[in-house]
């Protein structure tokens, strides 16, 4: 995970009168600026940017009065923090035990195979992003695949291309 | 809040309620959310309007009732009646037939069109009458996001009886009485862990809610926060006045994000009444909570990883001891229990620990709340007393195996536990019972098994698993389940030798003993588990290059060419 580059040259500072940055400011007040409140500023900034942006960890572990190598530590031990931007919709597999024994990994072939995408990645117009999940705990329902926001339950390996296809066309039209 | 105010919003609210001839309950558990119980609330609302039946029936969303295979649910009151696979189109069915002309609609009924039966009192179906309601007594019946409603059903009044009539010594002799031990996993004495902490000398003390489910399989603490936030609210005020801790913090997985709001909602409105803030029930005794949001890292379920994580840093664990009783959060004694055990708290003081030791077994009283899922008819959420055995679990609650599948093995504990056999069906759900066969309690996840899974690829899954989660600090845990799960993708491809299993076999008990916390030390348990009681499956991988379970994609003739890289 560590870049290659030296991003000390390339971060630049956030524009601070951006309407997010405003945004995300009026969080870290309420947060009181404490420095162990940095995952729940990560976690709000995240929801603003759909990923961690490198300038914005930076603005954020500087205004909690952190080293920005801890920032950037936390942000890659958690998993749920990315620092890619993920697709413009994104489909979640869930891989926990039950979904597992209902047959997940079909479902994540399939879609890898057929959207051609990897797990972790987007497909190359960003118009789908494909992840997995640890559990969603939605184990009544395996196996289980989200669309956004949206659970679809008891997925078929046969069926779920075309559930997303469907998805897919609904939301562009 | 005095007790006479407690109980003038108690007499309103249930005032209220006496004034309806019918509650209807909708399921609003994430399962049921998840297909369309919105819809179904916001059909069942409209019709009972339509009708002109506002007067005399209240329709609520609820918590989770359990069957959520058959979901979207809805219950009917005073009757116990639930309907299962309801769309806000059949919906209104409910409404002209039920409510209007008091027929049942049978066809409906929870259980109708499977082989269970289908009763009108869904009391009395095979699903419910094994289980014992105590942590999930207000699940489904109550609306998690009304602080009245659980006020109404007695709620809040433990937590006055403690602080303004028992000293901090008998709250804790209540807890050592019940026998309730933790329900996170390890089966810890909780009233001893209370006691711990309480003799600790410090200026400031905390108690924090484990709230991070991680176990695949496991959906038993998401579904309390979610369907009775307030309980573990008072659990916690118990809790904190009883060790003498005025702050506490309640940790929340990411992924639940229905139980943060709920839990969001639930602290607002307890804070409003003056259930949460300085001066409870004008006893001086004070406390406040708040919310940490997980990120996603399974460790953290381990005390000193999730202290870590609170604090903001990333979720490394510590050595103990120091145990957090002594130094935990900030440096200060902590009290950290799991959100199951927090929920068996208020009726513990309420009803008192006699009481409660009753239930159970003699050296586990109580209930365990258990997630069902897997090849099982009924997946969901059930309670029932420790020392059921797994069969009743399985057969008579769990509705049997799905389809035409064959029972093969229960997996219970997660990553952490392991597998029970068809041999040992009979096992008492019960900490020491489960130990003799090779597995845990755990938290509480359960899944089933059929013909159709293989068991060396499930022991290779859990050992995935850890080996992704492993938080990289300790060298046994990070680099032991690499090897554990390279030598397992060797066998589960057919390209396993005799020596890998040999090696397995050496490395396993060092990983587990040498492992710094409770997620190296119990990742070989799946393995090892599958090991002993399915032995036969490794070595027809091994040596017929062949997997039972037609699960695993062999690749064949390469046994011999196994490359050197395969291991690193």
């Amino acid at each position: 995970m560590i870049p290659a580059t030296n991003h000390a040259h390339q971060i630049g500072e956030p524009n601070r009168n951006s309407p997010r940055i405003k945004r995300l400011s009026t969080v870290l007040r309420g947060l009181g600026h404490k420095p162990d409140a940095l995952i729940q500023a990560l976690h709000a900034a995240q929801g603003m940017y759909g990923y961690l942006p490198l300038d914005i960890i930076h603005f954020i572990a500087s205004e909690l009065k952190v080293p920005p190598s801890r920032a950037y530590g936390v942000v890659t031990f958690y998993h749920f923090f990315s620092l890619k931007p993920k697709g413009e919709h994104n489909c979640l597999v869930c891989t926990g035990t039950a979904c597992y024994v209902k047959g997940a990994q079909g479902l994540i072939d399939r879609i890898e195979a057929d959207f051609d995408v990897r797990a972790g990645g987007t497909t190359t117009d960003n118009k789908l992003g494909l992840q997995t999940a640890r559990c969603i705990g939605a184990c009544g329902l395996a196996p289980a695949v989200t669309f956004d926001e949206e659970i679809l339950g008891k997925v078929k390996a046969d069926e779920v291309t075309q559930i997303l296809r469907d998805k897919l066309g609904k939301v562009a039209s | 809040m005095s007790l006479q105010e407690l109980k003038a919003i108690a007499e309103k609210a249930n005032a209220r309620k006496a004034a309806k001839k019918r509650r209807l309950c909708v399921c609003s558990g994430a399962s049921c959310l998840s297909i369309n119980a919105e819809g179904v609330l916001a059909s069942l609302k409209k019709h009972v309007t339509d009708k002109n039946l506002a007067m005399e029936v209240e329709v609520i969303p609820s918590g989770c009732m359990g069957a959520c295979n058959q979901g979207p649910l809805v219950l009917v009151q005073p009757e116990s009646t639930i309907y299962q696979k309801v769309t806000p189109e059949n919906a209104t069915a409910i409404v002209d037939e039920h409510l209007v002309k008091s027929e049942p609609v049978q066809s409906m009924l929870l259980f109708a069109g499977t082989t269970q039966e289908a009763t009108l009192d869904s009391r009395q179906s095979d699903f419910f009458r094994k289980q014992v309601k105590v942590v999930l007594e207000n699940c489904g019946v109550i609306n998690p996001e009304d602080i009245e409603d659980y006020i109404s059903v007695g709620g809040y009044q433990a937590l006055r009886k403690a602080v303004s009539t028992m000293s901090r010594e008998d709250v804790i002799a209540e807890m050592k009485q019940s026998g309730l031990r933790g329900r996170g996993g390890a089966g810890y004495p909780t009233g001893l862990k209370w006691e711990t902490v309480y003799k600790y000398v410090g200026d400031e003390k905390y108690v924090i809610c484990n709230g991070d489910e991680g176990d695949p399989g496991a959906f038993m603490d998401r579904s309390v926060l979610e369907g009775d936030p307030h309980r573990v609210l008072e659990g916690m005020a118990i809790a904190a006045y009883a060790v003498g801790a005025s702050k506490g913090y309640l940790y929340v997985r990411g992924e639940y994000p229905l139980a943060i709001k709920r839990l969001e909602i639930a602290i607002k409105q307890a804070k409003k009444l003056g259930l949460l803030g300085a001066n409870l029930f004008e006893s001086g005794v004070g406390f406040d909570v708040e919310i940490r949001i997980g990120a996603g890292a399974f460790v953290c379920g381990e005390e000193t990883a999730l202290i870590a994580s609170v604090e903001g840093k990333r979720g490394l664990p510590s050595p103990r001891p120091p145990y957090p009783a002594e130094r935990g959060l900030w440096g200060k004694p902590t009290l950290i229990n799991n959100v199951e055990t927090y929920a068996n708290v208020p009726p513990i003081i309420d009803r008192g620990g006699e009481w409660y030791s009753e239930l159970g077994m003699p050296k586990a009283a109580g209930t365990k709340v258990f997630a069902l899922s897997g090849k099982i008819n009924n997946t969901g959420l059930i309670e029932v007393p420790i020392g059921i055995t797994l069969r009743e679990v399985l057969f008579d609650i769990g509705g049997g195996i799905q389809g035409s599948g064959k029972f093969k093995a229960a997996q219970t504990g997660g990553p952490s536990g392991g597998c029970i056999p068809e041999q040992h069906l009979d096992t008492k759900m019960d900490y020491a019972a489960l130990q003799a066969v090779g597995t845990i309690m755990g938290s509480g996840g359960l899944i089933v098994m059929d013909e159709h899974s293989c068991m060396p690829d499930v022991a290779r899954f859990f050992t995935e698993f850890c080996m992704e989660e492993s938080c990289g600090k300790c060298v046994p845990c990070r680099v032991g389940t690499k090897q554990m799960h390279a030598m397992l993708t060797k066998i589960c491809t057919g390209r396993g030798t005799m020596r890998d299993l040999e090696l397995l076999e050496e490395l396993a008990p060092m990983v587990k003993e040498a492992s710094l916390c409770g997620l190296g030390q119990s990742a070989p348990n799946p393995l090892l588990s599958t090991l002993r009681y399915f032995r036969d499956e490794y070595l027809a991988h091994i040596q017929e290059k062949r997997c039972p379970a037609g699960v695993c994609k062999m690749t064949s003739g390469s046994a011999s060419v196994a490359s050197p890289k395969e291991t690193a």
